[in-house]
């Protein structure tokens, strides 16, 4: 059973992979992802690919909203790793 | 033999730049490669202890690292590539010169903006309206429709002249079109050219295909030399698979190919092609380029432009001419003077290349007539490129140089290197922009998908190995 705490240590990774360039440490979790880091739809659509390959987690389309802020991602996805 | 998700034809900038989207996300692909190198169009060979690029002049698209969402930026994190690993020098300057002008730009708009103020004070507010109206255009759109961008230009410039200046980088550049380009290609070639402007790796293209090909091998990507697709086979308008070396079958589910459209088709089985559609045209243009290797730096020898734009009429001809060469235009890289700043340059003679249009139809009748016809024509062309290297200033100081080494390629040389038809480095002139073909998993990227130059090169691998292969299997 993953905390909530090692769900965002699990998405921070993946995110620090694809936004390599940029420091992710000062991340704020109820802040939009996009307005605080270097996103556009292709790196959204390479989360959701690392989610696959990495975790084996499948986000489907009408659901890739849910990715928008860290907060909202770790509501998301909480249940999806410890499925 | 298991199947593959996807062959990859071409280890050029998109093949392989698609091969890392696709082996990163564990699809089993394999790129196949005529030769015995990578870089096809961009590429590079030595002699002695001599390193030279072939293609490349200069990265298009230089951006300051702190910048976001610029075309360059984005690449480097689809192939999570750290920027810093690409050791850019900027240009110092290049200079476009027409008979009565010479226009200089840098890395940053406001140069240029300011040239132009001095020179064509009565064209500044159309240029400053041009510049917003491309600051609007998504011109990397998949479904931007074809439009001509003189006609579009001309709504914001009347100087006849100023066109031509504007024109002309952008043209020799990228465009497989004679004197004209689509604008969508016109607004990547003015940001990539004059807004972000020109850099140079340490170590030159090397330095760029090493790093794509040590990403491709990390991610466990399989690269096969010396594999001429001979064949593509596909039933029901279903892609099964290619032939390689007219012998081995390799069977596949999705092609991307990177060899061209008119040169994809032309190996595609014949009961493929639709009866009712002619092929796509092949492109017109195509270079000769001397290098020339003297023992004094081209500083020293009183030229400290990165890049010069030679055009010696009152209007720039981008065109098939009707000799070998036409010596009247040229574009002339002065690899030395990028900004090393404290890192030491790569090259510590002088390095000069001049290249020219030329017509490839005319050169392979020189080879084929005799191939003591055709060396000699050569040494008319470096002779020639003297004589333009003294035009844009070289020896103005009074100095003179001695000459180390020099070589000439030719429409026939990039023929026989890159496969493409009539040797055109910018491809066919009927590109397709979202990489679709009549073929269910045939797709095209590169050259003929349209994005251009280095960085555009490997944008359109990423985005029709996402748009394709990456995303309809999610």
């Amino acid at each position: 059973m993953l905390t909530n705490e090692e769900v965002r240590s699990k998405v921070l990774d993946i995110i620090a992979d694809i936004a390599l360039d940029d420091d992710v440490t000062g991340i704020k979790d109820e802040v939009a992802l996009r307005e605080q880091l270097d996103l556009d739809s292709m790196d959204f659509l390479d989360i959701v690919m690392e989610l696959k390959k990495r975790h084996k987690i499948e986000v489907p389309q009408e659901d890739y909203t849910r990715l928008a802020s860290m907060q909202s991602c770790v509501e998301y996805l909480a249940p999806k790793f410890n499925a | 033999m298991a199947k593959y998700d996807c062959v990859i034809i071409g280890a050029g900038m998109s093949g392989l730049a698609a091969g890392i989207r696709l082996s990163m996300y564990n699809k089993k692909v394999v790129i196949l490669e005529r030769h015995t190198i990578t870089g096809g169009l961009n590429s590079y060979y030595s002699r002695g202890k001599r390193k030279f690029d072939v293609g490349l002049h200069a990265l298009t698209n230089f951006v300051d690292p702190t910048e976001r969402g610029r075309p360059f930026n984005k690449l480097m994190k689809q192939l999570r590539i750290p920027y810093d690993d690409f050791k850019l020098h900027p240009q110092n300057y290049s200079v476009i010169q027409f008979p009565d002008k010479k226009i200089k730009f840098t890395n940053d708009i406001d140069f240029l903006t300011e040239e132009i103020r001095l020179n064509f004070p009565h064209e500044i507010d159309g240029f400053m309206s041009l510049l917003n109206q491309m600051q609007q255009v998504n011109e990397v759109d998949l479904s931007n429709e074809l439009i001509m961008a003189r006609e579009v230009v001309r709504n914001y410039l009347k100087d006849e002249s100023l066109i031509e200046v504007l024109f002309c980088p952008l043209l020799i550049y990228g465009s497989a079109w004679e004197n004209d380009m689509d604008f969508s290609q016109f607004v990547i070639m003015f940001k990539s050219i004059f807004i972000e402007g020109f850099s140079r790796p340490a170590g030159g293209v090397r330095t760029i295909i090493d790093l794509l090909l040590k990403r491709f091998e990390e991610c466990g990507g399989e690269l096969r030399f010396k594999s001429e697709v001979t064949k593509i086979i596909a039933i029901d308008q279903k892609i099964k698979a290619v032939e390689i070396n007219g012998e081995q079958i390799i069977e596949c589910d999705n092609i991307l190919s990177s060899m061209g459209l008119p040169e994809t088709l032309s190996v595609l089985e014949e009961n493929n092609h639709s009866k009712t559609k002619p092929l796509p045209r092949v492109g017109n243009l195509s270079f000769t380029e001397s290098i020339v290797i003297t023992d004094k730096l081209p500083r020293d020898l009183g030229i400290d432009a990165t890049i010069i734009f030679y055009n010696n009429r009152p209007n720039y001809l981008y065109q098939k001419p009707s000799t070998l060469i036409d010596s009247q235009s040229a574009v002339v890289c002065f690899p030395n003077n990028f900004l090393y700043g404290n890192t030491p340059s790569d090259y510590t003679e002088g390095v000069m290349r001049v290249t020219n249009i030329a017509n490839y139809d005319l050169w392979n009748d020189q080879l084929l007539f005799s191939k003591e016809n055709y060396k000699d024509q050569k040494i008319n062309v470096f002779n020639q490129s003297l004589q333009i290297l003294k035009n844009v200033g070289l020896g103005s100081n009074g100095k003179s140089f001695e000459v180390l080494f020099k070589d000439v390629f030719t429409p026939t040389t990039i023929k026989r290197y890159t496969g493409h038809f009539g040797g055109t480095v910018y491809g066919s002139i009927d590109k397709s922009r979202n990489g679709q073909t009549d073929i269910n998993g045939l797709y095209i990227c590169g050259t003929d998908q349209g994005f251009l130059g280095i960085v555009g090169s490997m944008l359109s691998g990423i985005s029709m190995a996402n748009l394709h292969i990456l995303s309809s299997s999610l």
